[in-house]
């Protein structure tokens, strides 16, 4: 059940791979156990009872209304719920077998572990080597040799090497929108991560750039864990193995997971009406 | 129609007379001060009570008074403003109050700052007449403009930066020194100007702090006569010192220009070196 064949000529820029597509790609292993999650904003539940596995290696998609918590769910993965003043998590979050939400767990640590991306991408105002340099100095990384050697490779990944290794000193404010947000997915390679959180990376960027992107995530398959939040259904139903869809129950204008599944299924099979209606469009 | 152009006519004639002012006002300090102006009277100690000879020991003691008002009001201020930005909710309770007793502060006149500074600086703490004391009250006045422009600079940093350097498991600390401090650092140069050009222009406070010994000061504990003191006694009390006045208020003016362009080159190259804000 495996499809790995180059379907593009491979861009010899990139330096992870082949671009794969489609779901499924390999027997499901579980990274991170989510199990009866619900997260609090004051006294206002903003998700309830939400229980799914994340698959190793895997390209997971979470699609489904503004305001049904995809943004929330992904915070309480890298413990960003933290720095939210008064949010409350109750539930299990298993990851590598610990609990994310042990209190004396290393958060910095789990950062690293598990990156992050923004919908809107955030360069430092830093040159384009600092921006990556400074979290790996701070992970305590600080030879030059070393560094230098990491900001390539990662570069290389992103496919923005060939464009930006005559200007590593200029700004990074100065790269265009979607070079912006491949250097974020850069950084956040550069630490060595085992998952990236991605928040609609896609969705501040201008079609070609955000294609480009998008055939990024896909080579990260296989090498990464991916959990994507994507308003765009197609673009879920491209790249994902595994899709999640989140509903508001209308009473407590709370979150929910409705139904978790192969992308495939999700897409094409729906157990749920409401995820019928979402997918094909008619609600939402 | 008619209500635009009267706008447009208003607008215009408002900016004429400002910038009418000040041009008058400068020019009126150039053409009598700089005739004056020589490298002799910036090195010479004042003779007669100032109407001849120069104000050289009188800039050593504006510029060690200013060197030790800054010394200490900086640190202190970066670091009241780190905690009120960084480290207290907006509307905490050590927060408010922190920044109601700044805003009373900065409102009190510089007089009451002297009386104070002579209080406890000359005679509780026993620092007597001398530029320490001075200095010290000095940095107690500007406090409050270099805290509220600190804060303001720090909490304009976009959160942004915050959340996207926790996501990469920086510390706070680190993502203080290595980003939102050196993010901040024009408006942090442009509070230090300010409270320079306040702390410079400051007669009132040195009067009754730092005196009016016009002598060579031999330490920070000496007495010294600040330029605006100096101003200050050659027009009121000093018949004939009227030029050197001039050339001395000449004087304060180029300093402050100096200090504010070394400052701004200095905040360039460390920007530079650090951060990279444009192309
Ligand atoms: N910091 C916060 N404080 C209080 N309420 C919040 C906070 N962040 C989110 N919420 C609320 O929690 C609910 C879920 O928000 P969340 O951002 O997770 O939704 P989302 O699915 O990501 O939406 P979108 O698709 O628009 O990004 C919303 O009702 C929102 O108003
Ligand atoms: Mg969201």
């Amino acid at each position: 059940m495996k499809l790995n064949g180059p379907v593009k000529p491979m861009n010899e820029t990139y330096t992870l791979g082949p671009l794969q597509i489609g779901p499924p790609c390999c027997d499901p292993e579980p990274l991170i156990r989510v199990d009866n999650l619900s997260l609090y904003y004051g006294v206002k539940p903003a998700l309830e009872n939400v229980s799914l596995d994340i698959y190793k290696g895997c390209i997971t998609a979470l699609i489904g209304p503004s305001g049904c918590g995809k943004t929330s769910f992904l915070s309480v993965l890298n413990r960003m719920t933290d720095m939210i003043p008064d949010c409350r998590v109750s539930g299990k979050v298993h990851f590598n077998g610990r609990d994310l939400r042990d209190l004396a767990l290393d958060v910095q640590g789990l950062r690293r572990d598990i990156g992050m991306i923004f919908q809107k991408p955030v360069p430092f105002p830093l040159s384009i080597r600092r921006n990556i340099e400074l979290p790996l100095r701070e992970h305590g990384i600080s030879k030059q040799a070393e560094l230098n050697d990491v900001i390539q490779q990662v570069l290389q990944d992103v496919g923005l090497w060939v464009e930006v290794k005559d200007r590593l000193e200029s700004s990074a404010l100065a790269l265009s929108g979607g070079q912006q947000q491949r250097l974020c997915i850069a950084r956040a390679l550069a630490l060595k991560p085992k998952v990236l959180l991605m928040d609609e990376p896609c969705s501040a960027l201008d079609p070609i750039s955000s294609g480009v992107v998008e055939d990024l995530i896909q080579r990260l398959r296989g090498k990464y864990t991916v959990v994507i939040v994507t308003h765009n259904l197609a673009q879920a139903r491209r790249i994902a193995n595994y899709a999640g869809f989140f509903w508001i129950r209308d009473q407590q204008r709370a979150g929910c997971l409705i139904e978790f599944g192969q992308c495939k299924q999700i897409f094409e099979a729906p157990a749920h009406e409401l995820t019928a209606a979402y997918v094909n469009g008619s609600r939402g | 129609m008619f209500k635009n152009v009267l706008t447009t006519v208003l607008i215009w004639l408002t900016a004429l007379i400002v910038s009418g002012v000040f041009v008058w006002l400068l020019s009126d300090i150039v053409i009598h001060g700089l005739p004056r102006l020589s490298w002799a009277f910036l090195a010479e100690a004042p003779k007669n009570a100032g109407r001849s000879g120069g104000i050289g020991p009188i800039i050593i003691s504006t510029l060690s008074i200013l060197l030790v008002a800054m010394v200490t009001a900086t640190p202190l201020s970066l670091a009241t403003a780190v905690l009120l930005s960084e480290f207290t909710e907006n509307d905490s309770v050590i927060g408010r109050l922190v920044r109601r007793s700044l805003d009373v502060l900065a409102g009190v006149p510089s007089i009451v700052f002297g009386l104070f500074g002579n209080a406890f600086f000359c005679i509780y703490l026993g620092l007597g007449f001398s530029i320490l004391s001075g200095g010290l009250t000095l940095a107690c006045m500007v406090l409050p403009i270099l805290i509220r422009t600190a804060e303001e600079g720090l909490q304009a940093t976009p959160d942004d930066y915050r959340l996207a350097a926790a996501a990469l498991g920086m510390s706070r600390s680190a993502t203080l020194v290595h980003l939102l401090l050196p993010s901040a650092a024009p408006a942090l140069i442009a509070g230090l100007m300010l409270g320079v050009g306040r702390a410079v222009a400051e007669t009132a406070a040195l009067i009754f702090t730092s005196g009016y010994v016009d002598r060579m000061p031999d330490s920070l504990l000496d007495s010294g006569r600040a330029l605006s003191v100096h101003i200050y006694d050659l027009s009121m009390n000093v018949a004939g010192g009227d030029t050197n006045a001039y050339s001395s208020a000449l004087m304060l003016i180029l300093l402050l220009l100096i200090i504010n362009s070394i400052a701004m080159s200095l905040a360039k190259q460390w920007l530079h070196r650090d951060i990279v804000l444009y192309e």
